[in-house]
C-alpha cells in the first residue's frame, strides 16, 4: 500500500499505527471535499481527510503543491463531508417496531431491575432502525433504556451503526434518572418521593463502595414494586464515585437548580442535564456549574406543567451562556430528523429576539459536542487526528432538510445504505404488474 | 385587591343556588298541588322543539379582523396551483385577495406596499389533520379530550365541542408554521371517531370565533390497529380488521334505513351518517396500509359514499393508480415509519409516487410539532423524489400544504390558493419556504395581520400563557 508523502502525515499516520484495526477498514483518502471538521469551525474548502487502520490521521486543507496517495481516493468533486452524526439520546438497537410490544426492549416495568439494566445486553446491530439511521448519516449513538419501574433508566451504551457484531462501542457509558414529573410518578407519586428515593439509593451506593461479590444492601419495594434491588444499588456504585456519568432527565428550572445542587452532598457525581425544558431560566446557573446539556431542540410548548416555559431558544440561549449543548435525539421523531432540528436552530438566528446556533455550531450540537458529552471527545463525532473514522458524503448542506448521504464510512469502512425503506422504494419505482405481481420484483 | 367583590361574588352564587333548589323542588312536586296545575296547562299549550337537523347549529362567529389594503411587491410568489411569480405582486384588500401577477401589476397608489425581494409569498399554510385544542398543551388527562373513545362507533360526537381555544399550540402553528386554516380531527380508536371541524387559525374566546365560515364537516374514520386494539382489548368487537369493516357495513347499513326513514326519532350520529350519503360531510379516513385502503373503497363503494382523503397513508405509494381512479386524496407524512406494524413500510418516497401516478397529494401533521414545520417536511418528501428522479416543481410542492389540503377539506373555493377573491390567507416568508433556513415573517388571515415575526406584539398569547415563565416570548 502506498503511504502519503508528507512528513506531516507520516507522522499522524505512525502515531496510530497500533490502534485497533476494524475487519473491513481501508485506508482511504478523501479529496476535494467542503469539509465540516464538526468542532464549530468553519467548514473548509478543498479539503481532504485521510483515514488509517479505521481512524482519521488528517483532516483539513492540504499544504499547497501536497500529493497524497493511498489505495482509496474519493473525489468529493466539492460535496459536504461531514464526521458522522453522533446521535444522543436514542433506543436505536433496542425495538424493532416500538408500538410491538414483544420487539421493543426500551422499557421493562415489570422487571425486578433498574438501574441494574445495562443496554448493551441487547443492541441488535441489524435492526432495522439501525439501518435507517446509518443511511441518514448517523453513526454513533447513545442508546438507552428508558425508566419504567423506577427512577432509574438503567445503564446506556455508546454504539456504532455499522452492523458488524460488534455494535457496542462503550458499554455502561452512562446511567440516567428522572427527576421530573415522569420520575416523580414512578416513585410513587411525587417529586419528594423522587429525591428521597434517589438519595437513598446513592446512600446505598456509597455503602457499597470497595465491595465485591454478592451486593449485600436493603431493598426498597412499595407493593411488588422493587424500587431500588441490590443490584441496582451497585450499579450506582461507579455513578456515586463519579467514573460513570449520571443523566438527569429534567425540565422545570427549580428542578434544574435542585439537580445542580446535588454536588453539594455526592460530591463526585458527573452529571448530564437532559431535556432542560427551561433551562435558559437557569443558563449561567448551569453554565457555572459546569454540567452539560442534551437540550430538547425545537420543544415549544408547554406540553407539560414542568415546561411551561418552553421555546426554541432554549437550546441557543443555554450555548450563549457558555453551558456545553448537545441537542436531544430523544425529543423528535426519530433521530436521522438531528440535521434538521440543527437547521432550525440555523433559522433562529434570522428571527428577531430569538436565539439560535450558527451553523458551524448547530453542526457540532448534533456531532463533537455529544460526543464529548459520552466521553468521547475528540474521538468521535470530529475530523481529527485519532478520531473515529465516520466519514459521511452530503448531497447537499447537511443540515438542509431533504439532503441525504452518498457515502457514509463507519471507522474507515463504507457501509451499504440498503434496508428495508430502500427496498420497497425500488420496488415501486413504478407499477408494473403486466408480468408478474410485484413480489417478483426484489 | 378589593376585597368587595369576592363577598358579592358568593352572594350571587348562593342565590342562583337557592333558585336552583326552588326550582327543583317545583319540578319534583309537579302535579301534586293545587299551585303546579297553572304551569303543567302552559306546558302542554307550548311545543317544544330542537333546532331541526340540517340548520346551522354552534354557526361560526368568526368576522375577519381588520386589515390595511397591502401589496407585497418583488417576491417569489407560488400561488398555491401550481404556478410561480418571480418578483411578483400580491394585493389583499378588503380581505380579500385583489391581485396577483407580475411586477406590472396595477396596484392603487395609496396602499401599503411591503417590499418582498428575496423573500417568498404562499398562501397560509393548511393541515388536515390536526388535534390541537382537542388534545391541547398541557397535554394533561384533563386536557384529554380527543376521543370519545367509549364505543367503536361514535358519528355522534363533534371535535369542535372539545376545542379549547386557549391551546397554546395554535399560535405556536400560525408563527412557526404559517398555519392560517386547519382541520381538527376526533382520534382514531374508534372506526367512526366523530365530526371534524375546520378552524381558521385565529385566537377567540370561544371555538366558534374559530370555526371556518361555510366549511363543511368531515367524518373521521378509521381503520387497522387502533379499533381493533382498543375494543379488542375490552373483549368487545372489533378485535380483528374483519370485525372493522363488519362494524362499520352494519353502521352504514343502519344509517341507510334512517336515511330513508319517514320522520325517524332524531338519532345525533345517523345525521352525521346521513351527511355522509347525502355528500354534505366528507370522509376522512385515517388508513395506513394500501390492502386496507382497497376494502375502503369498496365499502363506500356497496355504501354509497366517498372517501374523500386517507389518512397516515403510508402505504398509499403501493396504489397511487387506485387512488388516482377514485379521486381519493392521501393526507402523508414525509417520513413517519416504524413505530406501528402498519407503518412498517413507509417510504420518503411516498409522496413524489403519488405524484407520478397523478394521485392527490396532502402532506399533513397530526402533532402540535410538526404542524409548525409543514413546509420543510414537503421539501423532504419533494427531495427524496428528486432522489430517484421525479422532480416536482417547488411550486407543485406548494400545492400539498395548501390547495390540496384545502381540497381534501372542501374549502379550496374560499382558501388556499392566492386567487383574486378568495380569502387573503397569505404567508411572506423569509426565504424559500422549502429550506430549513426560513421562517415566517409575516402571516394574514383574511387580510388582517395576525402574526409578525418583526413586532413583538403581534404574536399571540393563549390566556393560559399569561402570567408565566417565558409569557410573550418567541417560540
Amino acid at each position: 500500500m502506498k503511504r502519503l508523502l508528507a512528513p506531516l502525515f507520516l507522522g499522524a499516520a505512525s502515531a496510530l499505527a497500533l490502534s485497533a484495526t476494524p475487519a473491513l477498514a481501508q485506508d482511504m483518502v478523501v479529496t476535494n471535499a467542503k469539509l465540516v471538521i464538526g468542532d464549530g469551525t468553519a467548514p473548509i474548502e478543498g479539503g481532504v481527510v485521510i483515514v488509517e487502520d479505521g481512524k482519521v490521521v488528517f483532516a483539513g486543507k492540504p499544504a499547497p503543491g501536497q500529493r497524497i496517495d493511498t489505495a482509496v481516493v474519493v473525489d468529493a468533486g466539492g460535496a459536504w463531508v461531514t464526521p458522522g452524526i453522533f446521535a444522543t439520546l436514542t433506543s436505536l438497537g433496542l425495538s424493532d417496531v416500538a408500538g410491538v410490544r414483544d420487539s421493543n426492549d426500551i422499557r421493562a416495568g415489570g422487571a425486578p431491575f433498574s438501574a441494574a439494566l445495562d443496554a448493551a445486553t441487547a443492541i441488535n446491530p441489524a435492526s432495522q432502525h439501525i439501518l435507517v439511521h446509518r443511511a441518514a448519516g448517523v453513526t454513533r449513538a447513545a442508546t438507552t433504556t428508558l425508566p419504567a419501574g423506577s427512577i432509574f433508566a438503567g445503564q446506556g451504551a455508546i454504539i456504532d451503526l455499522d452492523g458488524d457484531p460488534q455494535a457496542v462501542m462503550q458499554p455502561r457509558a452512562f446511567q440516567m434518572v428522572n427527576l421530573g414529573e415522569g420520575g416523580a410518578q414512578l416513585a410513587g407519586g411525587s417529586r419528594v418521593a423522587a429525591q428521597t428515593l434517589l438519595r437513598a439509593a446513592l446512600r446505598e451506593a456509597q455503602a457499597l463502595v470497595g465491595k465485591t461479590g454478592t451486593p449485600q444492601t436493603a431493598e426498597i419495594v412499595k407493593d411488588d414494586e422493587v424500587l431500588l434491588g441490590r443490584f441496582d444499588a451497585e450499579a450506582l456504585v461507579p455513578v456515586v464515585t463519579g467514573k460513570q456519568k449520571l443523566y438527569v432527565a429534567v425540565d422545570r428550572a427549580a428542578d434544574i437548580r435542585g439537580v445542580l445542587a446535588l454536588r453539594q452532598e455526592f460530591p463526585k457525581l458527573d452529571m448530564v442535564l437532559v431535556g432542560a425544558t427551561e433551562g435558559w431560566l437557569v443558563a449561567n446557573e448551569i453554565a457555572a456549574a459546569g454540567v452539560p446539556v442534551i437540550a430538547n431542540g425545537l420543544v415549544d410548548l408547554p406540553e407539560t406543567l414542568e415546561q411551561l416555559g418552553a421555546t426554541q431558544s432554549n437550546a441557543g440561549r443555554l450555548a450563549a451562556a457558555g453551558v456545553k449543548v448537545a441537542i436531544n435525539a430523544a425529543t423528535m421523531q426519530d433521530p436521522r430528523r438531528l440535521p434538521q432540528v440543527a437547521g432550525n436552530l440555523v433559522a433562529l438566528t434570522r428571527l428577531p429576539g430569538a436565539t439560535g446556533m450558527d451553523w458551524n455550531h448547530a453542526f457540532a450540537a448534533i456531532s463533537s459536542v455529544p460526543a464529548e458529552i459520552s466521553g468521547l471527545g475528540g474521538k468521535a463525532g470530529v475530523l481529527k487526528a485519532g478520531a473515529v473514522g465516520d466519514v459521511v458524503l452530503w448531497d447537499g448542506d447537511p443540515l438542509e432538510v431533504g439532503s441525504v448521504p452518498t457515502k457514509v464510512f463507519i471507522g474507515g469502512v463504507e457501509q451499504n445504505l440498503e434496508n428495508h425503506q430502500s427496498r420497497l422504494r425500488e420496488r415501486y419505482r413504478e407499477l408494473d404488474e403486466g408480468q408478474l405481481p410485484e413480489a417478483y420484483d426484489w | 385587591m378589593p376585597t368587595h367583590h369576592p363577598p358579592r361574588a358568593r352572594i350571587a352564587a348562593l342565590a342562583t343556588l337557592a333558585s336552583a333548589l326552588a326550582l327543583a323542588g317545583c319540578a319534583t312536586t309537579g302535579g301534586s298541588g293545587g299551585t303546579a296545575s297553572a304551569s303543567d296547562a302552559k306546558a302542554e299549550a307550548k311545543q317544544f322543539a330542537a333546532t331541526p337537523p340540517g340548520e346551522p347549529v354552534y354557526p361560526s362567529t368568526y368576522k375577519p379582523y381588520p386589515g390595511r389594503p397591502t401589496a407585497l411587491k418583488g417576491a417569489t410568489v407560488y400561488d398555491g396551483r401550481g404556478g410561480v411569480i418571480e418578483n411578483g405582486v400580491v394585493f389583499m384588500s378588503g380581505g380579500k385577495i385583489t391581485a396577483v401577477g407580475g411586477p406590472d401589476t396595477p396596484i392603487p397608489a395609496d396602499v401599503m406596499v411591503l417590499d418582498g425581494r428575496g423573500k417568498f409569498v404562499t398562501p397560509g399554510i393548511i393541515d388536515i389533520h390536526s388535534h390541537l385544542g382537542d388534545y391541547p398543551s398541557p397535554g394533561v388527562e384533563a386536557h384529554s379530550d380527543g376521543n370519545e373513545a367509549t364505543s367503536p362507533t361514535t358519528p355522534e360526537v363533534w371535535a369542535e365541542h372539545s376545542v379549547w381555544p386557549q391551546d397554546p399550540g395554535f399560535s405556536r402553528a400560525l408563527a412557526n408554521g404559517g398555519i392560517t386554516s386547519l382541520q381538527i380531527l376526533p382520534g382514531s380508536a374508534n372506526l367512526m371517531g366523530g365530526r371534524s371541524v375546520i378552524l381558521k387559525n385565529v385566537p377567540s374566546r370561544t371555538t366558534q370565533g374559530m370555526k371556518f365560515p361555510g366549511a363543511p364537516y368531515g367524518l373521521k374514520m378509521a381503520c387497522g390497529e387502533n379499533p381493533k386494539r382498543v375494543y379488542g382489548s375490552r373483549g368487545r368487537m372489533p378485535s380483528t380488521r374483519m370485525g372493522n369493516i363488519a362494524v362499520d357495513r352494519q353502521t352504514w347499513l343502519d344509517a341507510i334505513d334512517y336515511a330513508n326513514a319517514k320522520n325517524p326519532k332524531r338519532d345525533l350520529a345517523k345525521e352525521t351518517l346521513v351527511g355522509v350519503l347525502k355528500g354534505d360531510i366528507l370522509v376522512q379516513n385515517h388508513c395506513y396500509r394500501a390492502d386496507e385502503m382497497a376494502l375502503v373503497l369498496d365499502m363506500a363503494k356497496e355504501m354509497g359514499y366517498k372517501v374523500t382523503a386517507f389518512h397516515h397513508a403510508v402505504e398509499a405509494y403501493k396504489i397511487g393508480d387506485l387512488l388516482r381512479e377514485n379521486d381519493v386524496c392521501a393526507a402523508i407524512w414525509a417520513d413517519w415509519y416504524g413505530f406501528k406494524m402498519e407503518s412498517y413500510d413507509a417510504i420518503m418516497e411516498n409522496a413524489a409516487y403519488l405524484q407520478r401516478e397523478g394521485a392527490c397529494v396532502v402532506i399533513h401533521s397530526d402533532d402540535q410539532n410538526d404542524i409548525q414545520r409543514l413546509n420543510q417536511e414537503a421539501a423532504k418528501a419533494q427531495a427524496a423524489g428528486r432522489r430517484v428522479g421525479i422532480d416536482i416543481p417547488d411550486a407543485e410542492v406548494i400545492e400539498w400544504i395548501t390547495y390540496n389540503a384545502a381540497k381534501a377539506m372542501g374549502i379550496a373555493a374560499m382558501t388556499g390558493s392566492l386567487e383574486a377573491g378568495k380569502m387573503a390567507d397569505v404567508v411572506l416568508w423569509n426565504g424559500d419556504p422549502l429550506s430549513v433556513y426560513s421562517r415566517p415573517e409575516k402571516v394574514w388571515i383574511d387580510g388582517a395581520l395576525m402574526f409578525d415575526a418583526m413586532d413583538p406584539k403581534r404574536r399571540p398569547v393563549s390566556d393560559f400563557e399569561l402570567g408565566q415563565p417565558g409569557e410573550g416570548d418567541v417560540k
